[in-house]
């Protein structure tokens, strides 16, 4: 009788908690409905019509996504984002392991402290900063050809950005600068809590520093090595910003990424269905890359 | 652990080579800014006579006033409501723990990866429908819900790691669920609200895509908008060019330095969370 009564009792309590969680939940809830998850439809909507964006527009089913994966400079500028992903993640991830591994040795030095401050920096400057400083870094004048002339090798100086086999690597290094300092700083709280007696064993096995940097740093780091993964491989498929200072997609079109090519079809061709549509491919390319990390990472966890 | 020495130069001579390549652009962006204006400087190299003036110079021509104040109202109309409605949302995912909720949670959570041009599109229309386009409302009210899976991930990361004893002694007292919260859990909450503040400080300070696309007038823009229009419009005078990106990257610079030890590790834990 008496327990029955809590029960009852608690039953309420607990639909009047979740009625007011729920009414909590709503504010957020609805600037993120209204403010991205409606777009989001409006934009898979778009896609399947031809609209000059003033004018009628017409229904023309998947013809947008058609185009998308038949016009070179539409799927061309897939495979540049595709392409970019290899400065934005693997150069970080890869140099940022092995910075990160070095570092970990005088991790309490004052070098280490100062470096941890100064290789933030580009996090924090705008994107566009990052784009305009290193356009003039990499002009024909700029400081890199300075160098390279320095240490002889003259010959290879060009006007990085303007260059049409150089202008997408070149981006992708003003990305991998931009990333590197994340990576490496991510990658060495990662290190630090690795257990000090797994490095010991590896010692006393008869490890050097290459098999125990494969043996234990990496899988010690698995999980900050995935976040780097997920956080680099979105801003190489997003990239924007510092494509639309430095090349505006150039030299004809090598550097043109999604999110460029958007913007170029929404706001200057007035090609809304066909931008939409590159849209829709580009998010679920997002989501085709990131989910496999996230489930890989999750399941090695369980 | 025991480190032999020549591991412990190598490592040094890594941080220092490191350092180098991030603060080279930085440098070299100084130096140039620094040359006579409208002059081609050739790669890093320091003028015999710098030319600070051309640091007034940029701030009058960019009307660098202007765009600071546009950027600060932008910053008060999204970081305060976002910091509120993440708080709120967490919470109630953190421990309220509503049955249904994980699915909710789950909707924000893909937001996460959303890249902005996936969106930008309709809200141009949206905001022309509503009237707002090229006014601060247009760039605001979107960045509040593309904050809001972050906002609300990060916030109910802190409430998930609270113990439900907390609030168990004003449960009796009969406090309501929202005197728990304000009462209890929010002054309990600061460290990680004041992360979360840096972090979209930061991220609405340099937002781009969304300056240009849904704002034309440059001084109702964010800072990394502006920019934008500022490289239009002076890109052919290089040093000029220089110095305004410097005068333009400084407050982020200036508020990094200030909250440095919160904001490394709010950036650090927020891309484990992101």
């Amino acid at each position: 009788m008496d327990g029955s009564d809590r029960t009852r009792r608690r039953a309420a309590r607990r639909r009047r908690d979740d009625l007011v969680g729920w009414l909590l939940v709503l504010p957020a809830a609805a600037f993120y409905g209204v403010f991205v998850l409606r777009p989001l439809a409006i934009t898979a909507q778009y896609s399947l019509y031809e609209w000059n964006g003033v004018g009628p527009s017409t229904p023309v089913g998947l013809d947008n996504y058609v185009r998308v994966v038949t016009d070179p400079t539409l799927y061309g500028s897939l495979l540049n984002a595709v392409t970019l992903i290899l400065f934005f993640s693997g150069v970080p991830v890869l140099l940022g392991l092995v910075t990160a591994a070095t570092i970990r040795r005088i991790a309490t030095s004052r070098l280490a402290t100062v470096a941890r401050t100064v290789v933030f920096l580009p996090q924090v400057i705008p994107l566009v900063a990052a784009g305009i400083t290193w356009s003039w870094l990499l002009s024909s004048t700029g400081a890199v050809n300075q160098l390279l002339r320095a240490v002889g090798l003259g010959s290879v100086a060009r006007a990085w950005l303007g260059d049409f086999d150089w202008a997408l690597p070149a981006v992708g290094v003003i990305g991998a600068w931009v990333l590197l300092g994340l990576c490496t700083l991510l990658l060495l709280s990662g290190m630090t809590k690795i257990d000090t007696s797994l490095y010991e064993a590896a010692r006393i096995d008869g490890a050097g520093p290459v098999r125990e940097f494969l043996a234990v740093t990496v899988p010690g780091v698995r999980q900050e090595i995935a976040v780097c993964v997920t956080v680099t491989v979105i801003a190489a498929l997003a990239s924007f910003d510092i494509v639309y200072i430095s090349t505006q997609g150039g030299p004809g079109g090598q550097t043109l990424v999604p999110g460029l090519q958007i913007y170029y079809l929404a706001f200057a061709s007035r090609e809304i269905g066909l931008a939409s549509a590159l849209a829709v491919v580009l998010v679920a390319l997002v989501l085709l890359c990131v989910l496999p990390v996230q489930y890989l990472v999750r399941k090695g966890d369980s | 652990m025991i480190v032999g020495r020549g591991e412990a130069l190598l490592g040094r001579l890594v941080l220092v080579l490191l350092m180098a390549v991030t603060v080279l652009p930085f440098v070299s962006l100084l130096a140039t800014a620094l040359h006579p204006s409208g002059t081609y400087p050739q790669g890093l190299s320091w003028p015999a006579d710098p030319q600070w003036q051309n640091f007034a110079r940029a701030f009058t021509s960019a009307d660098m006033g202007r765009l600071l104040w546009s950027s600060c109202l932008i910053v008060v109309g999204v970081v305060p409501l976002a910091l509120v409605l993440g708080t709120l949302a967490g919470y109630a995912f953190g421990q309220l723990r509503m049955r249904g909720s994980g699915v909710v949670f789950l909707l924000f959570v893909l937001g996460l990866t959303l890249p902005f041009e996936g969106i930008v599109i309709p809200l141009y229309y949206q905001m022309r429908d509503l009237g707002l386009l090229n006014t601060r409302w247009a760039i605001v009210l979107p960045l509040i819900g593309l904050f809001m899976p972050f906002a609300v991930l990060w916030m109910r990361a802190h409430f998930v790691t609270m113990p439900k004893e907390l609030v168990e002694a004003a449960q009796i007292d009969g406090a309501s669920t929202w005197q728990q919260l304000w009462r209890i859990h929010v002054p309990l909450a600061a460290p990680a609200l004041s992360s979360l503040a840096i972090l979209l400080f930061l991220w609405t300070w340099n937002q781009f895509l969304l300056a240009i696309v849904l704002v034309d007038d440059p001084g109702k823009r964010t800072m990394a908008g502006a920019l934008g229009a500022f490289q239009g419009q002076w890109g052919t005078d290089i040093p000029l060019l220089c110095a305004g990106s410097l005068l333009i990257l400084t407050p982020t610079l200036l508020v990094f330095l200030v909250f440095q030890r919160q904001f490394v590790s709010a950036l650090l834990q927020g891309s484990v969370k992101g």
